[in-house]
Order: structure tokens, then sequence, then C-alpha cells
């Protein structure tokens, strides 16, 4: 996902000249042919993630599209006042799309993971996020981005589907069956896996925010799971405002506030968190009651 | 307009009959700059090419809030009501609100972050003639995202003006001088209440970072 963002974004670029890139050292050479190219337009600012985020909102400030880019833990956790002030507060906007939320960079440690950065989002007025499942998806949400000027968030995840979906910003329905499972992003295949042999309905997403309402409240009956990738109920608040006046069971699966102290790869904490296929099945089953 | 619609404009916002004008410590700087620097005007505040001036110390703005109305940027009305529901003008700039404000801020060390942007912005746009300032105090530097700023807009050579009003404020103060944290910055160190020479100070252009440092009297003394 990370060369699909390089490519695009290298391109958007050489396309529209108000388009820049604000980097803090991470993917700094896969950037630099671009760089010497528009050495205006795309800055590195060093390690030095504060910085990115306001350098984003000053550029912002004079008509310019900035798109920044790091580890989500250093620009959402570190940075996230920045992004409340020198974006949301100054009525700006940027795209930012990072690698290594949740436990994708396992071996690096907790200090390199971001489980919350969805949910610190969400304390913020006027961001969308994008959760592509898979390289395919991430160009036209990066096209997109570039058309106007409010707040994105693309998080650029190590796990794939099989299948892409490039149009996955509503809800879509993959299977039609009984309880509604939502899988957002990379969490489609392990929730596919799971539910095989089991009656269930499965809907897939890569645009959690704005969450689709309609959608949800159109397939929901009575029952809903929801399977994200990243901190477990971070939805919990939308689906429930979604299905406000019906009656309904929801459990809500995603990464726990637990501090896994182990190393590993990432398919070592999926099954950690119960997010593996085995996990994601115990728990529908369990909540399911049948 | 002339120097003397500022005093009643600041007798105005603060109700202060007392004091003179140089208790304020931002005030000579903000005048000099809008009377004298800054290539901007309520009629250009939208213009992509106007000098830009954001004040990053947000903390106490009735100087900057009655340098704007003396010089036409919102009408002098607004001065009567600060921090009042129906009001503009809070206890620290909101962008949004006020004609002429760059950036909203409050929360110390977000002004020098957004001036680098600011002006690298301006310069990828081509638009060289172009000035932005930044003024912070001395205690705001205390804040570390400022560092990031200095360090990366002298790397960069960028044409930006910070200007700090040094009031000795700072908890555990600057041994060694402020200069000192503005390694390859342009630096001149003047007196915060001599207009003169603080216009000879942010007058010329620089090629690379300059630093003002505008010394005033103790806080509180």
């Amino acid at each position: 996902m990370r060369e699909t963002f390089v490519a695009t974004t290298t391109d958007l670029l050489n396309e529209d000249p108000r388009t820049a890139l604000v980097l803090a050292d991470i993917s700094a050479e896969a950037f630099v042919t671009a760089r010497r190219r528009h050495p205006d337009r795309v800055l590195n600012v060093g390690i030095r993630e504060q910085l990115m985020v306001g350098v984003a909102g000053g550029l912002a400030l004079t008509g310019l599209r900035p798109y920044l880019h790091s580890y989500a833990p250093f620009a959402v956790d570190r940075a996230y006042e920045q992004l409340k002030l020198d974006l949301g507060h100054q009525d700006t906007g940027a795209v930012m799309v990072t690698i290594g939320g949740s436990y994708d960079a396992a071996a690096e440690g907790y200090t390199h993971q971001s489980p919350g950065d969805v949910a610190l989002l969400d304390t913020l007025e006027g961001w969308t996020v994008h959760v592509p499942g898979h390289h395919d998806e991430v160009p036209a949400m990066l096209r997109e981005a570039a058309r106007h000027d409010d707040r994105v968030y693309v998080r650029l995840g190590s796990q794939e589907n099989r299948r892409a979906y490039p149009d996955g910003g509503r809800l879509r329905l993959l299977r039609r069956g009984g309880p509604l499972i939502v899988a957002v992003g990379p969490m489609l295949d392990p929730v596919l896996e799971a539910t095989e042999g089991l009656d269930v309905a499965i809907a897939y997403t890569n645009r959690p925010r704005p969450f689709d309402a309609e959608g949800l409240r159109a397939l929901t009956d009575r029952e809903v799971v929801l399977v994200e990738p990243y901190l477990a109920g971070t939805s919990a608040a939308v689906v429930s405002a979604a299905l406000e006046g019906l009656p309904h069971r929801a459990m809500h699966l995603g990464v726990g506030r637990h501090e896994v102290r182990r190393y590993g790869s990432p398919k070592d904490h999926a099954r950690a968190h119960g997010l593996d296929a085995a996990g994601l099945r115990a728990s529908i089953i369990d909540f399911l009651g049948r | 307009m002339r120097t003397d619609r500022l005093a009643p404009a600041l007798r105005r916002i603060t109700g202060d009959e007392k004091h003179a004008p140089s208790a304020h410590s931002t005030l000579d700087v903000l005048w000099v700059l809008y009377d004298r620097v800054l290539r901007v005007t309520p009629q250009t505040i939208d213009a992509p090419d106007r000098d830009r001036f954001l004040l990053s110390k947000g903390h106490g703005p009735a100087a900057y809030y009655a340098v704007l109305a003396a010089k036409g940027f919102f009408p002098e009305e607004w001065l009567d009501d600060l921090g009042g529901w129906d009001s503009p003008l809070g206890h620290h700039p909101d962008r949004v609100r006020i004609p002429g404000v760059e950036i909203g801020t409050g929360s110390l060390g977000h002004g020098l972050g957004l001036g680098v942007g600011v002006a690298l912005g301006l310069r990828a746009q081509g638009y060289t003639g172009t000035r932005t300032f930044v003024l912070l105090g001395d205690a705001e530097l205390d804040e570390g995202s400022n560092h990031e700023a200095i360090a990366y807009a002298a790397a960069t050579r960028l044409p930006l003006s910070a200007i700090v009003v040094d009031n000795q404020s700072s908890t555990h103060g600057w041994p060694g001088g402020i200069p000192a944290r503005f390694p390859n910055w342009d630096v001149s160190v003047v007196d915060g209440h001599d207009r003169d020479r603080l216009e000879l100070a942010l007058t010329p252009r620089h090629d690379r970072p300059n630093l003002v440092v505008a010394t005033v009297e103790k806080k509180g003394s």
C-alpha cells in the first residue's frame, strides 16, 4: 500500500501545482525523485512531527493542499494538539496518510503502534477516515482528497484482503444472510474466513468516517457485529446513533486496550487480540448464541 | 492613520485610564509592524500576496486588538466587549472570527510552525516579495515545538522573521541569551518600546531567517 501511496502522490505532485507533501523522515527516500523535481512542494522537516503538522497547516493557509505522512503513533498520537489546533482550529485541512496503525509494526513494539488513531480523530471535527483493505483502493482515496480542502485520514495497512473494492465507501453488502457482520478495511478476509458456514450477512466498508449510517440502518436486522482493525469499540457511538430507535444488539470487535508486550508478527498480535479467523469465529458464535 | 487613535482604542478595550500604553509589552512592536512595515490593509486581508503577521503568543491580546481596530480592520465598537458571548474578540484570538487575524492561537508554541508553513507556501507559489512575521514571548520558547521550527527554518534558509518580546517571564530563563537558541538566524536585539529602532530592525529583508528580540521591562516590574 505504501508503494501505491508513493506512486499516486508523486503523480498528484506532477499534475496539480496545489499539491504539497510534508514528510518527517519516514518514507523520505521513496520521494527523492519527486523532491528533486518539486523542491518547493516536497518538504522533509526531519524527525519533527509537531512541525510536520504545523507546516501543513501553514501551507493550507496559503492555499496549497498538503499531504503529510508518517507512522500513525507519531503523526496522530504525538502531534494530536497540532491536528486539533494547526488544522481544525485554523479551519484548514490536510490529507494525512499513515502507516504503522495498530500492530503493523509488531516487532518494533508498542512505541511504534497506534491502535487509538481513529478514536483520537473521532474527538475532532470533520475528519474523513479511509481504511483501505487493498492497495488498489488507495489511489481513488488520494485523488478524491486532492479536489477539496477538508481533513482526510488515510490509514495504510500491511494486511490486505485478496480482493479490492475501490467503491467501498458506503457499506457494501457482500453476502446475504442472518445477522449483519460489518468488516472495516483489512478485517474483511479474516471475517470471511471466520464466518464460513454461518448464516450471517457480511458488509464491507473502507471509509468508516463519516460512517454510512443510512446503509447500516437498512442492512441491520436486530443484530450487528462490527469488526475494526483499530481500538475495539471505536465505532460504538456512531453505530448506536445510526440505529437509534431500532431495537438491536451490537458487538464491537477490534484491538484491545491492553498492551501485548510481545514482538512477533501482525498475525501473532491479531491472534492475541482475538482478531484472527478463529478468534473472530469464537466471539461471533458466542454473541449470536447459536 | 495617526498614532493617536491607538491610545483611545487601548483604553476602550482595557478600561484602564491609569497605566501608560507602554505597560503592554507588545504594543509598540505591533504598532510599528502595522503602521510602518507590513503590506496589509483592511482591503487586502484576503490578497494572496499580502504580508502575513502571526501572533503566536495569543495571550493578552488587548494591544493586538487595539492596533487592528485603530487600523480599521474591524469596528472600534468591538473593543467594548472582550470575551463576551456576542463578541468576536476572545481572550485568545480566533482567525475565523476576526478580519485580519491570520491564525487562531492561545496554546503556546504553535505560531512558529504555522509560520514556517506559511512562508514555505508563499515561496512555493512564487510570492517572493511577501513577508511572514511571527511574534512570540520569551516564556513561550519553553515549548519544545518552537525549537523544531527554529532548526528547520535555519536549515532551509527560510526568509521568515520571528520577533521575541522578552519580558523575562520564562520561569527558568534563557542563560546565554535568547539569540543563542536561534543558531544560523540573523539576530538583532532592540528596545521593545523604541519604535524607530524596531522599524530599523524589522524593515530589511533577509535571505535567511531573522530574529528580532524586543526587550521590555520584566513582567510584573
